[in-house]
């Protein structure tokens, strides 16, 4: 063991305990949400499904609805997204989360529904359920984890792959001649007639992922509203299937993804629109 | 109120789901059942405040049912032949997450886009597990407009006896014909909630996860054995079935559906050429009546299987013969109905042809 390990421990040691007289009751600031389970994740260290998946739970708790909230978890990383919420949910098949939550909604059109869907289940397989979805303004929130790529089956290309960018089946790039565009999905959906509030957002850093919070607590109170589908658009990241470290993907988000995707709100309803 | 009237098959299913108290349909236009759709969509609501949705997509409707049926609700789509096949994936998750619903097959005849005449194709799709996986439909085969009608709330009350998904197979020709229908007293429609149902968890329970993943095989074995015995618990206590003159019938007529209604006009003309013709009829394709036929078939010198298909049913016929019995077969496909003389010519044929 040389000098410098030994060092870094004895700094380790202190720090630990700075850190257990430092949690106390009345110190606390932030805690686990009573609706977000204590288990431990599946989702690769440095993954943002947590922060959303936290995000959604806080607006849960902070509403008081979780007796009347129904969730959909798609088919992709975020399959197993019931396994963290301590709410009533349902397990879509690929690409059918919003034709679900459509069915929920219709019989229980007081309750609040949320879909939770990756790029290759909302943008791929799952695009006509989308749009029409969207289209009909079913009074539904749209959760969509836009991180370029299909996590779950391994890092193959998905429709919102950016150009140029490997992949597992782009592996010299996806070359936009043979494979095609990014789909702007949320683009789409903001043309709709149908769709209320339309927003794209980040958890790459803590400044968004509190603004990403305020676009879904936004989205829980439009949808008492009953007047259209909201869709919250994340742009995250992928460490594991980008092959880069949780620092490196947040900074790839911000110099790759973002130019891409940029961040705003693509359709906002008028105070009119929003007064109850 | 109880009513007489004179409707199409598909008009007395679509006012059948409203009276027993169905919460909402899904569907998509496909002929020959887009009447049950268009009579929901112009009554259904306005009536009972039922949800009458048409769908972007077979498969959207049937991920719609999914949806609507992890409520604990009365749901149900119709569809016909490709349709139906477009729902087998979400069937299949259906099936695998239990939940109630009835899915109604006005069969028309394949393969691909086929035709819009009758036919009985689609009997191995929906009795032997159309989707991927081992799971079982409950199968109601109507044969009169009648049955049409009755089926409807005996497939809600099997759908959350058993809380498995039931089909309806029904055909064009059914779909499409007028007949006097009794029509049965409309039932309010349910409060109740389901214990499993995903309505928004209380504090005072668990929470409801509807879902068919379960990606540890142990765990996975042990729902498909739950499945399996509860299949084996169908098999024993909801076997349907209808058999004329079969008491003293030399020759047993195996059909289903529409194709039985015209094995009785065919049974009658032989037995009144002095030919001693019986006609065994299943009401359930699944699960499939096979000891009652299996017991019938030990006092008939032979059976004359008839479908409109090139031969689906027949090897259940076989299977629950069990070689007690010769059984032939005799198919017309894409969309052709057989007449009750050609039935009988055939089964002359065979009587002629050396078997007696």
């Amino acid at each position: 063991m040389n000098e410098r390990t030994m060092l870094s421990e004895e700094r380790h040691f202190e720090n630990m305990i700075q850190a257990e007289s430092i949690c106390t009751a009345e110190n606390l600031v932030y805690e686990r949400p009573g609706t977000l389970l204590d288990v431990t994740m599946h989702y690769c260290p440095g993954c943002g499904h947590g922060v959303a998946h936290r995000l959604l739970m806080e607006v849960v708790d902070e509403l008081g609805i979780q007796s009347q909230t129904i969730g959909i978890a798609p088919v992709g990383c975020s399959v197993f997204a019931y396994n963290y919420m301590n709410i009533d949910m349902q397990e879509a098949a690929h690409g059918r989360a919003t034709a679900a939550a459509t069915g929920i909604k219709r019989v229980l059109p007081e309750k609040y529904v949320f879909t939770y869907q990756g790029d290759g289940d909302l943008a791929a397989i799952g695009t006509g359920e989308t749009i029409h979805t969207c289209n009909r303004g079913e009074n539904i929130l749209i959760v969509f984890i836009n991180n370029g790529v299909y996590g779950m089956t391994g890092g193959q290309m998905a429709p919102t792959t950016l150009p140029g960018m490997k992949t597992t089946t782009s592996p010299y790039g996806r070359d936009v001649k043979v494979q095609g565009y990014p789909l702007k999905i949320a683009d789409i959906v903001a043309t709709l007639p149908g769709s209320f509030y339309v927003t794209r957002q980040a958890v790459h850093t803590p400044a968004y992922v509190r603004k990403a919070k305020k676009a879904m607590l936004k989205s829980f109170q439009y949808q008492k509203l009953g007047k259209g589908t909201c869709f919250i658009e994340i742009v995250s990241n992928c460490p594991s299937n980008w092959k880069m470290t949780p620092v490196e993907s947040n900074r790839w988000v911000k110099e790759h993804m973002l130019p891409y995707y940029p961040l705003g709100d693509l359709k906002v309803p008028s105070e009119k629109e929003t007064a109850q | 109120m109880k009513e007489l009237r004179l409707m199409k098959g598909n008009e007395a299913l679509a006012e059948a789901a409203i009276r027993s108290g169905c919460d909402a349909y899904f569907g998509y236009p496909i002929t020959p059942q887009s009447e049950v759709l268009e009579y929901l969509s112009k009554f259904a609501n306005m009536r009972t405040g039922m949800v009458v949705l048409q769908a972007e997509s077979e498969v959207a409707s049937i991920n719609m049912v999914y949806g609507a049926a992890g409520t604990g609700k009365r749901v149900m789509t119709s569809s016909s032949s490709p349709g139906i096949s477009l729902m087998q994936e979400g069937i299949s998750y259906i099936a695998c997450a239990e939940l109630p619903c009835l899915i109604v097959n006005v069969n028309r005849g394949g393969p691909g886009l086929g035709t819009i005449q009758p036919a009985q194709g689609d009997y191995f799709q929906a009795v032997k597990g159309g989707g991927h996986g081992d799971y079982r439909l409950i199968v109601l085969a109507p044969a009169s407009v009648q049955e049409m009608s009755d089926f409807v709330p005996l497939a809600f009350d099997l759908a959350f006896k058993w809380r498995n998904p039931v089909m309806i197979l029904s055909d064009g020709a059914l779909g499409q014909m007028m007949e006097k229908v009794d029509l049965f007293e409309e039932q309010p429609r349910r409060t109740a909630v389901e214990p499993w149902a995903t309505v928004g968890k209380p504090k005072d329970r668990e929470r409801n996860i509807i879902t068919s993943l379960f990606i540890e095989p142990q765990k996975m074995e042990e729902v498909n054995l739950k499945l399996q015995a509860k299949y084996r618990e169908i098999e024993k206590t909801e076997v349907r079935y209808e058999t004329v003159d079969c008491e003293d019938a030399e020759y047993l007529l195996t059909a289903y559906g529409l194709v039985a209604r015209i094995c009785h006009k065919a049974a009658q003309i032989g037995r009144e050429q002095g030919i001693k013709i019986g006609v065994f009829r299943p009401k359930t394709l699944y699960p499939f009546p096979s000891a009652a036929l299996n017991e019938l078939s030990r006092r008939v010198k032979w059976i004359l299987d008839v479908e409109m298909n090139a031969g689906q049913m027949v090897e259940d016929v076989r299977l629950a013969v069990e070689g007690n019995a010769r059984v032939e077969f005799h198919g017309r496909m894409g969309g052709i109905v057989p007449t009750p003389e050609e039935i009988l010519g055939k089964l002359k044929e065979k009587l002629s042809g050396g078997l007696s």
